[in-house]
């Protein structure tokens, strides 16, 4: 992975700040109730956008009622304190809502990570190979190279990736266990986590490619 | 092809890939690039190029993107 291109980041000087953003930046910074008042505001927006964000996954996480209420008011309120604490590092790249929506669809996630744990259908502890082949739709018609195939990933599994490396694709890949629950439950980040799966992606290509189970034309595009 | 779809697609790697953080730090740039119309994949490659590997990242941009076009005001 490459970081983001610093020159097209840098290319521009910072844009004079649109009146309802330079409206908000004033009154966060502002005396007491100027500050108040201001806080309210982004927070009712924030809650907002937080039942929205929900109700927009929701059919998929099955969370409703005041389940999801409580969830999208802690993500509010999370995501008001991140701004205030990040304040000072608004650069008016964008406007100030759209700087803070991103806070607040970030808590949903992670509050949808952790969620998830509360009624987990999934353990952590086990290991089914056996679901593999279904996993990467493997077709049952073809039932030796589909046996063969599976024994393979699960050789170059075994071989090939670091422990870190395998208790995230077993975690993700065998036991379906999403990234932000992974997140929540290894205490880490989903940038360590899609890391360390991205490179067990590349070595996983590389020794099934060397292996002659994909081709090697791919393999070099990776 | 070797018949394996679902399995090369989930080993392909982007190498202009720039991972979740750094996509992250940006996502309300590049969501309000797209959403003006603007060529945010060409400006920024390694973000599309993540935005389409990263199920969570690419949730987050479409949540994003839906407030942006929508703000619920």
């Amino acid at each position: 992975m490459v970081p983001a291109d610093p020159a097209a980041e840098g290319i521009l000087p910072p844009p004079e700040l649109d009146p309802d953003s330079e409206q908000r930046i004033q009154m966060l910074s502002g005396p007491g109730p100027q500050r108040e008042e201001g806080l309210a505001r982004l927070h009712d927006l924030l809650l907002r956008i937080a039942r929205r964000e929900l109700q927009r996954r929701g059919g998929r996480l099955q969370i409703t009622g005041p389940e999801l209420d409580d969830l999208a008011y802690q993500a509010a309120a999370d995501a008001l304190l991140a701004i205030v604490g990040k304040l000072g590092q608004f650069r008016g790249e964008s406007r100030f809502t759209t700087w803070a929506y991103k806070f607040v669809v970030f808590e949903v996630s992670a509050k949808i990570g952790r969620h998830f744990w509360n009624k987990p259908a999934v353990r952590m502890d086990t290991e089914d190979w056996e679901r593999l082949p279904g996993r990467f739709g493997l077709d049952p018609a073809r039932e030796t190279e589909r046996r063969d195939l599976a024994a393979a990933v699960h050789r170059a599994v075994d071989e090939h990736l670091t422990p870190r490396q395998r208790q995230v694709f077993v975690a993700i890949v065998l036991n379906g266990v999403p990234m932000d629950a992974l997140v929540a439950e290894l205490g880490s980040t989903r940038n360590a986590i899609y890391k360390a799966m991205f490179d067990a992606r590349r070595k996983l290509r590389a020794a099934l490619a060397a292996n002659g189970y994909l081709d090697d034309e791919t393999s070099r595009h990776s | 092809m070797n018949g394996w779809p679902v399995l090369e697609r989930f080993l392909r790697t982007d190498p202009r890939d720039v991972g979740c953080a750094e996509a992250m730090d940006l996502l309300h740039v590049y969501a309000e690039l797209v959403a003006a119309g603007a060529p945010a994949a060409q400006r920024y490659p390694g973000i599309a190029a993540h935005l389409a590997a990263c199920g969570p990242c690419g949730e987050d941009f479409d949540g994003l993107l839906t407030a942006v076009r929508d703000p619920v005001q």
